[in-house]
């Protein structure tokens, strides 16, 4: 037992002292979520220029969260001179003006612009209709929920997230496994190790346990980052499940690591063939790219390969809203393959170079 | 009281070639022992088989009255095996890697400081193993192989590529180590290191042993001449081959050199002479030994 935390405590220090290694795992994964994140999260409709001539107690007197909405879909600025703001409208370079004179609301749009003055005349004659009805201190009857079908998936940070959880878990396990065995190998540690006093099951053991603990430190920043308000990711449901097929998914990439580290005889070979394995998986898996716009084959090839086992079941626990059990089958064939690689590496493991 | 290594007739064959070919010696309790030869001679394969890491083709080895193959748990704890200045893990200090080997061997956390100071590392101790130059890398090694307070100590060539200076301390290192009473095995291909630190040494070539003994003896049996310079500004090569005892006078750009087998009268000729001046004498050394043995200069 001792022995075992001492190796896994020895191989987590030289995983978090390793700048190659933690930029793989850590910094590489979350640069594409806040890149992607970002890029591509404001996909609404470009938000209509109005200004407002002199004072309109309707906008300037609403409640700060109504103010909010609103200014979700107007760049609203503020002017005294109405011929000129309404020189600017038949220019295009607004889209309305608005006045208010008494209890009377006053709108000057081009018919030239007809989604824009249209936008503006619905949002406006909404706000009035409300106005209204809070003017006669009654509450609302009727109200909107608002829910579009695509919502959730369609937000680019939706199924970045687990892509990049996904492809970061793979190269992690991989990588982790491979370099281990390769570089020990090479420095004859390994042998080293086989002097001392030592069980193999605590040499293999605690790189088991060290992959899984950084597989979940992995998950919980990928997450808390992901969900930050610029990013925004809405969790649903059932994602907690995304813990057992982290798991599940860092064992299986383990034993293609332990396969590739029992085959390459250096280092670098065995960078390249990690890489090589991992990189065109995440492409054909919908790591990078969904697989709902990829073409059928990629669907098809993603339904035999371990991340896109990994890929589709974290998308379905955590932003698809599918209940826990979504996520057994994805489990269940990923220890399969552990189980399966995992046994051909053995075969495979050499103590020695020659 | 038996001896703690005895080899029989050791071979290990790779391919065609014979790497280790019926070697055969024993070595005593708080003996140190070197397995001297020139890169290639079956040195590691040999030290490989007596700690367990290799299978032998064929013949015995008993360690400690027990056979090291297959991986004997019994053993284990017993041994201490330096096997390459590299066999770190990765970015640990030399503290942490020493603390890591302490816990594999469940030994006391006392022991990582008493080893650092054994080894002289005590201001390195904060240092990554990466970080570390050749000679302090070895130590760490060395002191790595020592954390279970081993009976029997394998070191191969552990001054391999150390500066000479790095080398003298290490050596002083070895020889304490053998001092507290462990039996040492060491390879080696310097020849000065194996006479200076062995109690006996075995030559190895072509994966046989040539010659087993103390250096002293091995020196000693060759026979060979006293190679005496002095200046020839004190001396002339005549006046050389006046001298009793001299067998044979080379000049040499400002040296006079007389060989001879029987060195005590040249010496005391000379000093009656009062030509000591720049005086060197050079007697026959492991080098010669292994000429002899192979007909070939040695080249380590
Ligand atoms: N694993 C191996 N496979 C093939 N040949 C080997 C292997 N190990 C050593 N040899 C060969 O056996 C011979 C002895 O090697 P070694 O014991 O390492 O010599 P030394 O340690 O004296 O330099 C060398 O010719 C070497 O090339
Ligand atoms: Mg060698």
């Amino acid at each position: 037992m001792r022995a075992f935390v001492s190796l896994a405590r020895a191989m987590f220090k030289g995983f978090l002292r390793d700048r190659t290694s933690l930029f793989f795992t850590l910094f590489f994964p979350l640069f594409f979520i806040i890149i992607f994140g970002t890029v591509f999260s404001d996909q609404g409709a470009a938000k209509q220029k109005v200004e407002l001539v002199g004072e309109v107690p309707l906008i300037s007197s609403l409640p700060a969260d109504a103010r909010a909405g609103l200014d979700e879909v107007f760049q609203l600025s503020t002017g005294d001179d109405l011929g000129a703001a309404v020189e600017s409208v038949r220019k295009g370079d607004l889209a309305a003006a608005v006045q208010q004179q008494g209890d009377t609301i006053e709108v000057h749009y081009s018919a030239a612009d007809q989604v824009g003055s249209a936008t503006v005349l619905g949002v406006l004659n909404s706000f009035i209709g409300q106005a209204n009805i809070a003017a006669t201190g009654s509450p609302p009857k009727y109200t909107l929920s608002q829910q579009t079908v695509e919502d959730a998936s369609l937000k680019a940070i939706q199924y970045v997230t687990p892509g990049m959880i996904g492809y970061g878990i793979a190269i992690g396990a991989t990588f982790g496994a491979a370099m281990t065995l390769i570089t020990w190998r090479d420095k004859k540690l390994l042998r080293r190790l086989r002097l001392a006093p030592i069980s193999t099951a605590s040499v293999v053991g605690s790189r088991v346990v060290v992959s899984l603990l950084v597989a979940l430190v992995q998950l919980v920043i990928f997450i808390g980052v992901a969900s930050l308000p610029f990013l925004g990711l809405k969790l649903t449901g059932s994602w907690w499940m995304a813990v057992p097929l982290t798991l599940a998914g860092t064992l299986a990439f383990l034993s293609i690591g332990l396969f590739v580290g029992a085959i390459a005889k250096t280092a670098e070979g065995g960078a390249a063939l990690a890489n090589l394995i991992t990189l065109p998986m995440a492409f054909l898996s919908g790591a990078f790219i969904p697989l709902e716009v990829a073409p059928g084959w990629i669907q098809g090839v993603a339904k035999v390969l371990p991340m896109g086992w990994l890929v589709t079941g974290l998308k379905d626990v955590m932003v698809r809203g599918q209940g826990p059990g979504a996520a057994l089958l994805p489990i269940a064939i990923l220890l399969a393959f552990s189980v399966v690689v995992g046994a051909i590496a053995t075969r495979f493991f050499k103590w020695d170079k020659a | 009281m038996a001896d703690t290594i005895v080899v029989t007739d050791l071979v290990k064959s790779y391919e065609s070639k014979n790497a280790v070919d019926g070697v055969t010696f024993s070595v005593a309790d708080g003996e140190f022992f070197g397995i001297l030869g020139p890169n290639g001679a079956g040195k590691t394969t040999t030290l490989e088989m007596i700690e367990g890491l290799r299978e032998p083709d064929s013949g015995s080895v008993s360690l400690l009255g027990m056979s090291p193959w297959p991986r004997n748990s019994k053993l284990l704890p017993r041994i201490g095996v330096q096997l390459q200045a590299s066999a770190f893990f990765e970015q640990l200090t030399a503290r942490e890697q020493l603390h890591t080997f302490v816990d594999l061997y469940g030994q006391s956390m006392a022991r990582v400081d008493e080893l650092l100071e054994m080894v002289g590392l005590q201001d390195k101790a904060g240092t990554r193993a990466e970080k570390l130059s050749g000679g302090q890398a070895q130590r760490l090694s060395i002191a790595c192989s020592l954390v279970n307070d081993p009976e029997v100590v394998f070191l191969d060539e552990p001054t391999a590529a150390l500066d000479p200076q790095a080398r003298r301390n290490l050596w002083d290192v070895l020889r304490d180590i053998n001092d507290r009473g462990k039996t040492v095995v060491l390879t080696t291909h310097y020849m000065d290191e194996a006479e200076s630190l062995c109690d006996r040494v075995a030559i190895m070539d072509n994966g046989k042993i040539l010659q087993l003994g103390p250096p002293a003896v091995l020196v000693r049996g060759l026979d060979a001449p006293v190679r005496i310079s002095v200046e020839q500004a004190v001396l002339d090569a005549d006046s050389a081959r006046g001298l009793p005892g001299a067998d044979q006078v080379e000049q040499d750009g400002s040296s006079t050199i007389i060989t001879t087998r029987t060195p005590s009268p040249v010496l005391s000729a000379l000093a009656e002479r009062d030509a000591l001046d720049g005086l060197q004498v050079r007697g026959a050394t492991l080098e010669d030994v292994f000429l002899d043995l192979t007909g070939r200069e040695y080249r380590a």
